[in-house]
């Protein structure tokens, strides 16, 4: 099982603790992980801001790159579901990546079915549940629907020695990022955030965890900026620590 | 950056109290509807029918539309075929004008706020009067529904209490109980019912199979507004109608709890021909009846169910669980969108409206897709927000910068060679002084602290990691 390691642009370069982290645990459960050098970005950002068309050229990159794996597993939901339900429509000829492509928590929770115990992390940790998570990917069941609850963050998490896992109230309500949507509203981004924020904190947890940088980078600018106390780590970062 | 919407919303969010009250109490309606939707175990399923039902009734509306029209005919009721807005007002005046109708009174219809029809009444000289409490209310305030379901939600009983005191509608000054108001508003709508020459519903349902239209109210006005002049116009856009009543216990059982969190509506009138009339001195007799007229209202509809990215937004049922759900439209309120109908169901229709018009809407959505998983006819509604940004360079009303920071992306993504030697430099950002970060030049920094860039990204740590 040939793994290629997809870590998008924004992870490369604010959080490469957080390719780190994805790397080393992969590795670490013996698994065969490459990164093909000359990744960049998937194209979510122009897309979502309207300019889908500038994500083809990316997309046509990204299938010749990862084409040669069997799966291509990246920490953070919304590039994996941007590549996963756009890319077969934006590529002219078939798409072989889109249904490779898994969120590093799908692929440990469902292909890989880990069931030992990860890292170390005596801590009490919130949550966040980020929305393309929940409601594209299915890591959580959605507050929305009416099926039987479940929630394969959570479920890694607790692979983890000493953690204590809880939700915090509106347990899958956006936090406010959205990509372009936190530059173009920037107000109702920012009180989306603040009130996201202030509901992990509620939790009395001293970290916020959860499978998207992008929501993480977000609360956590808000949080330097209004002088709130919490500490953010992805959960790839959470499951690998002391290992 | 900014657009319409978010300039809007701004100013409302500088008012954080009553903001975080809008917040917490759509919420709560959410919160009830998902008791609601876990109370029934076939939810899920009642969803997937309600949307197959819907999806099938538009693509064969001519069918239904033709079964429905024939049907109300048989049972005597005058069917009208409005083109647009403008149509559906002047067949309306000239039911109104034929009765020598003064005072029409009216349940709630979005409909005719979407055609405009009180004001142009009014101007024809015709006194119309809401009588849904809501709709009343923000009739004497002179302003438009902040909501679908909950038009007058964004006042309080004090804003109410004053009100009824400046319109005469409550006597005792001061007394903003709510129990107090509904019960003053109640004595003056008796009299309004009571002296009205005419009564106007909207329609939640048309059924094809009988002819039938259905209201669904919790005061029970449509049924004052019928049952007391003898004169009754239904104004129903045409995707209303469906086949028959096994679809209508489908949506029957859906609209409510998704809307309001209750298990239904407190009425749910059948209207099928016009009444038999009745006076204290002439008892009833079938052959006496008033005049029931149906009006089936397009206004764009035939054009927007050819639309292939969007025609299904005609499934709404206009529960308004989207706008409650929304995080966006909780925190900005129903007047900061340009279209009269708010929230992500309100963007859809404005943009199929006028889309250079209500482009300045589109920025309000997230994308967190909290409103397709909670709608109870599944619309894609998030799905098309995402369809209309593709959209909005054709129309002329995307945003210049936002364009120009999405070719530099391409740019900067395109070439892994650039993309390398610029998170290189990305360190740089570190050193940059504060209040340059933080200037009006860098909108991200208006909510947060800059990031911190790392010395060195991981497509070159990596190359240490596989040594």
């Amino acid at each position: 099982m040939k793994i290629g390691l997809f870590i998008p642009c924004y992870v490369d370069a604010v959080y490469p603790e957080v390719g780190v982290a994805s790397y080393k645990l992969l590795k670490h459960l013996g698994l065969d992980v490459s990164y093909p050098d000359g990744q960049t970005c998937c194209g979510q950002p122009m897309a979502n801001a309207g300019f889908e068309k500038q994500a083809i050229p990316l997309a046509e990159k990204f299938e010749d790159k990862f084409k040669g794996f069997d799966y291509i597993v990246a920490p953070s939901v919304s590039c994996t579901a941007f590549v996963r339900l756009n890319y077969p429509r934006l590529l002219d000829h078939e798409c072989v990546t889109a249904q490779k492509a898994m969120d590093v928590v799908e692929f440990l929770h469902d292909v890989v079915k880990v069931k030992q115990t990860l890292g170390t992390f005596p801590h009490k940790v919130s949550l966040h549940n980020s929305c393309h998570g929940v409601r594209e990917l299915g890591l959580s069941s959605p507050s929305e629907m009416h099926v039987e609850k479940f929630n394969k963050i959570k479920d890694l998490l607790n692979l983890v020695e000493g953690i204590q896992v809880v939700e915090p109230e509106r347990p899958d309500e956006c936090c406010g990022f959205g990509g372009m949507f936190s530059v173009e509203e920037t107000a109702i981004s920012a009180q989306m955030g603040k009130d996201k924020l202030e509901r992990h904190i509620s939790t009395g947890a001293e970290y916020v965890t959860g499978p998207d940088c992008s929501c993480l980078m977000h609360m956590a600018g808000i949080a330097r900026k209004q002088g709130l106390k919490m500490e953010f780590k992805h959960v790839v970062e959470i499951l690998a620590s002391g290992l | 950056m900014s657009t319409q919407h978010s300039k809007a919303a701004k100013e409302f969010l500088k008012n954080q109290k009553y903001a975080k009250w809008h917040d917490a109490t759509f919420w709560a309606v959410r919160s009830k509807r998902d008791t609601m939707a876990q109370g029934l175990a076939e939810w899920e399923q009642l969803r997937e029918k309600a949307s197959a039902i819907k999806r099938h009734t538009i693509t064969h509306l001519d069918e239904y539309l033709d079964q429905f029209a024939t049907n109300a005919e048989k049972n005597g009721v005058i069917v009208h075929w409005a083109k647009d807005a403008h149509e559906f007002n002047e067949i309306v005046y000239g039911i109104l004008k034929n009765h020598d109708v003064k005072k029409l009174v009216k349940s709630k219809s979005m409909l005719t706020e979407e055609c405009e029809m009180n004001p142009y009444l009014e101007s024809k000289g015709i006194e119309v009067v809401e009588t849904d409490l809501g709709e009343r209310i923000i009739q004497l305030k002179g302003q438009k529904p902040s909501h679908i379901v909950m038009p007058a939600i964004h006042l309080n009983h004090d804003d109410v209490g004053e009100l009824f005191e400046e319109k005469g509608i409550s006597t005792e000054k001061g007394n903003h109980d709510p129990t107090y108001l509904t019960y003053m508003a109640r004595l003056s709508l008796r009299n309004e019912f009571l002296t009205a020459d005419a009564g106007m519903t909207g329609a939640n349902f048309g059924i094809a199979e009988t002819g039938d239209i259905v209201v669904c109210t919790n005061e029970g006005n449509a049924d004052m507004s019928t049952s007391c002049p003898n004169l009754h116009i239904a104004a129903i856009g045409l995707e209303k109608v469906i086949p028959n009543y096994e679809c209508l216990a489908v949506f029957q059982r859906m609209l409510c709890r998704a809307g309001t969190g209750q298990p239904t509506t407190t009425y749910t009138s059948h209207f099928r021909k016009a009444r038999v009339l009745t006076t204290p001195t002439s008892p009833s007799k079938e052959g006496n009846r008033g005049e029931m007229h149906i009006v089936l209202v397009d206004n764009g509809r035939s054009e927007w169910i050819g639309n292939p990215e969007h025609w299904e937004v005609l499934k709404c049922i206009r529960c308004g669980s989207c706008m409650n759900t929304c995080p966006v439209y909780r925190r900005s309120g129903g007047y900061s969108y340009s279209y009269f109908i708010p929230g992500p169901v309100g963007i859809n229709l404005g943009m199929l409206r006028d889309p250079k018009q209500h482009s300045g809407n589109v920025s309000a959505c997230s994308l967190c897709l909290s409103c397709q998983t909670v709608c109870p006819v599944k619309i894609d509604l998030g799905d098309q927000v995402y369809k209309w940004r593709q959209q909005l360079d054709d129309f002329g009303t995307a945003n210049p910068e936002k364009k120009f920071m999405c070719k530099g992306m391409d740019l900067l993504f395109g070439s892994p060679a650039l993309y390398k030697t610029a998170t290189a430099i990305s360190p740089l950002a570190n050193i940059v002084p504060r209040f340059l970060m933080n200037s009006s030049l860098n909108p991200w920094a208006e909510g947060h602290e800059m990031m911190k860039f790392p010395k060195r990204p991981f497509h070159s740590i990596v190359k240490d990691l596989e040594k």
